[in-house]
């Protein structure tokens, strides 16, 4: 009896404990706060354990349906004749660019992505006419190599490609290093090497010996010229990390990219219509759980009530996973979360009318809970295993927001059949310890 | 044990109602091959582009509409269609039309935020979505469709036996069907949260009816002289108080979003709820009928 509590105290702080952990973020060092309430300093050196359901930085991100903002879809254009081999590579080219224009417009928070072999998706939060951006975007890349004077020296067709090495710049380089090697087309090796006869000869000292590599207006890297090239190939080298030379490598690139980027699909909404249905979906939930848990009650009487700590543990859980996971929230992704909210007292539906049927038989109470567990099972496992193949299909094969959905939907009903087979089974077993054994309690 | 209404027995009034609640859907189906489309097709699936706008400071009426309506196509040059007033204070105004270049829609917008006096916060959405894409989106909603129906046959097929699965099946077409009837009947938008909203239902509906089959799989093992009819009917009886409480507390959330949600979650939402009460009414009325039909026409041996 005395185990019997002291085990039942124990599970119940432990919910508390990480619901509070849910709502308010549990962080070392700190304790239970977010590194967004924390000073620089704190925030720098704290690890978050258990994000907080309102820091969308460290725990569950908002979607671009929740906070304001556009998703943009290009589709590469693809000229007749166009080597298919390329095409990754090419992407990743264009995705490259796609990141350098929205950096250079602000948009820092801006994410481009891959989608299938030929789309990228560009997320743009807190925009409110996209039209702008969709033009910036798509347009064509003008890349040129110009001097210090703004004459033209070469433009992006006069590459052929430039690749990130890591290796001897030179024949004169002692160490290894992360360097851009240039290949120029055949016509384009005597424009280059004209280009170096002059700019060699420009001041060094007041820095107007400079080849400035300029996309869309913008200076990417202007490397100096000491001396003429006369050469199909040169290198760009100093200081290039791995990533700094491979963004170089594409960016330049991007001037012969073969294909032109169409915008193919556009979501655009605004801010306040995203606040709007976060707010009404978060009163719609708790409003539901709510609900969910009066009925509880009133029909399952104690067992209801403990589905009703089982529930709270299992919403808990839910925002825990769905934060450690960094999962992507769109309005879909709630309507699936509140879905399973309702599903998820299922099992413990089976469960307890499985439990009053044994009762009726005229078992103790004891070992009409032992046997309903037991049956029951087999019905809530397959019945689970079927809703956790729709929403794997929806995962795999869906697009956009569809799959934030399958990842709620699926999420919720693992968890749900865990907290219905562990927490639910563990406290009615403590209510038996506890002497509560009239069938009456248990809703016979 | 009381004496409960026979379900299976009266198979054919649930059959029949069956049958009427999934015409609408089973006729839209079929009419599309003709060229008939009885949907209103968001433009998630036909492509195009809509755009909404907050009009506060103006008076929408039906001469504001076509007025509209004349900007957009004096804008463009393309004739989009009918707009439509919405919102819940109905000061919203949805334009939609076949897809537009981002240069069209960017004259748009500023040709309305220039004659309506509205700034860039009043553009409440704004949505194009091309020719391909729609395209895509339908192929990948088909094939899901079928790769889940297939994955969920085999699965009851190992767990259970073949005719439940068929059973099941039987119940899941059913079930899309009455949701597509909505679509219809109420002519909601028909987008990408179609596919999510069937497979859902899909995964629900059959979930009631494994219930049922759990028990009659049980039920069979212990009842050795019952016929078929009198163990479906039992089974049914037996799971009814979880049928009935599932479907409510689901109804409860789901309700409470349709209730309060913003107009892009109620369109969501409405079908999600026809078909959870569908779900429920098929796994009850129909699955254990049909599963005892099969059972006596193709294996009438027990276990």
């Amino acid at each position: 009896m005395k185990k019997s509590i002291i085990s039942f105290l124990a599970v119940i702080l432990v919910i508390g404990f990480m619901a509070v952990a849910a709502i308010k973020g549990l962080t070392i060092p700190g304790g239970f706060v977010t590194p967004v309430n924390m000073s620089a300093e704190d925030a720098a050196n704290a690890t978050v354990i258990i994000p907080s359901i309102h820091d969308a930085t460290n725990g569950i991100r908002r979607g671009l349906d929740l906070v304001g903002g556009s998703s943009i879809t290009f589709e590469a254009i693809l000229p007749e004749g166009y080597d298919e081999n390329n095409l990754s590579n090419d992407m990743v080219t264009a995705q490259t660019l796609l990141r350098s224009r929205l950096t250079a417009e602000g948009y820092t928070e801006a994410n481009v992505s891959i989608q299938g072999d030929k789309r990228l998706l560009v997320e743009i939060p807190n925009i409110k006419n996209p039209e702008d951006a969709v033009q910036m975007l798509g347009a064509t890349a003008k890349l040129s190599f110009v001097d210090m004077t703004g004459k033209e020296w070469l433009t992006g067709s006069d590459i052929k490609k430039a690749t990130a090495v890591y290796g001897k710049p030179s024949a004169s380089s002692v160490v290894d290093e992360w360097y851009v090697a240039l290949e120029f087309n055949s016509d384009a090796t005597q424009k280059f090497y004209e280009a170096t006869t002059a700019i060699s000869q420009m001041d060094a000292a007041s820095g107007q010996n400079l080849l400035a590599i300029v996309l869309d207006d913008e200076i990417v890297s202007a490397p100096a010229v000491s001396a003429p090239i006369n050469s199909s190939t040169c290198s760009i080298n100093g200081n290039f990390t791995e990533d700094s030379a491979r963004e170089l490598a594409n960016l330049i690139n991007v001037g012969q990219l073969p294909f032109s980027l169409q915008q193919v699909e556009l979501r655009s909404v605004g801010p306040q219509l995203g606040a709007e249905a976060l707010k009404t979906s978060v009163y719609a939930a708790v409003i539901g759980i709510a609900l969910v848990c009066i009925f509880m009650i009133i029909v399952y009487r104690l067992p209801g009530f403990i589905a009703c700590i089982a529930l709270a543990f299992y919403c808990t859980l839910e925002l825990i996973v769905l934060g450690l996971l960094h999962v992507n929230l769109s309005l879909p992704g709630i309507a699936g979360i509140i879905l399973s909210i309702g599903m998820a007292v299922d099992a413990n539906v089976i469960i307890f009318e499985r439990v009053k049927e044994e009762l009726r038989a005229g078992k103790t109470v004891k070992s009409a809970i032992d046997s309903g567990f037991k049956r029951a099972f087999t019905a809530i496992f397959d019945s689970n295993v079927t809703t956790l193949i729709a929403a794997g299909v929806l995962y795999f094969l869906g697009t956009g927001t569809i799959v934030g959905f399958a990842t709620t939907l699926g999420l919720g009903v693992i968890l749900s059949m865990f907290t219905a087979l562990t927490l639910t089974h563990f406290l009615l077993n403590r209510m038996v310890d506890f002497k509560i054994r009239s069938p009456k309690v248990y809703g016979a | 044990m009381k004496n409960h209404f026979s379900i299976v027995k009266h198979f054919k009034i649930f059959a029949i109602i069956s049958v009427l609640l999934c015409i609408t859907g089973l006729v839209s189906l079929l009419a599309l091959p003709f060229g008939v489309n009885l949907y209103n097709f968001d433009i998630d699936f036909a492509g195009g582009t809509q755009m909404e706008f907050r009009m506060e400071n103006t008076e929408l009426n039906a001469a504001v509409l076509d007025e509209i309506q004349a900007l957009v196509k004096e804008k463009t040059g393309v004739e989009p269609n009918a707009p439509q007033i919405t919102g819940d204070e109905n000061n919203e105004v949805i334009i939609r039309s076949t897809s537009l270049t981002t240069e069209q829609r960017a004259t748009v917008i500023s040709a309305m935020q220039e004659k309506y006096g509205l700034s860039d916060d009043d553009l409440i959405s704004n949505e194009d979505v091309g020719k391909t894409v729609g395209d895509d989106l339908k192929k990948a909603a088909f094939l899901s469709a079928i790769v889940a129906v297939i994955l969920m046959l085999i699965y009851i097929s190992f767990r259970f036996e073949f005719t439940s699965g068929l059973a099941a099946v039987i119940c899941l077409v059913h079930d899309l069907l009455v949701m597509l009837s909505v679509y219809v009947i109420f002519q909601l938008p028909f987008n990408q949260n179609f596919i999510a909203c069937a497979l859902t239902i899909l995964g629900y509906s059959i979930n009631a009816s494994i219930i049922v089959f759990d028990r009659i799989r049980e039920n069979l093992r212990t009842a050795r002289k019952e016929s078929f009819e009198s163990i479906a009917d039992r089974s049914i009886w037996q799971t009814m108080g979880r049928t009935i409480n599932t479907t409510l507390t689901t109804l409860f959330t789901i309700g409470m979003v349709f209730i309060l949600g913003v107009p892009s979650l109620r369109n969501f939402t409405l079908p999600l709820l026809i078909g959870i009460v569908s779900g429920a009414y098929s796994s009850i009325f129909l699955s254990s009928s049909l599963w005892a039909f099969f059972r006596k026409r193709f294996r009438k041996h027990r276990i």
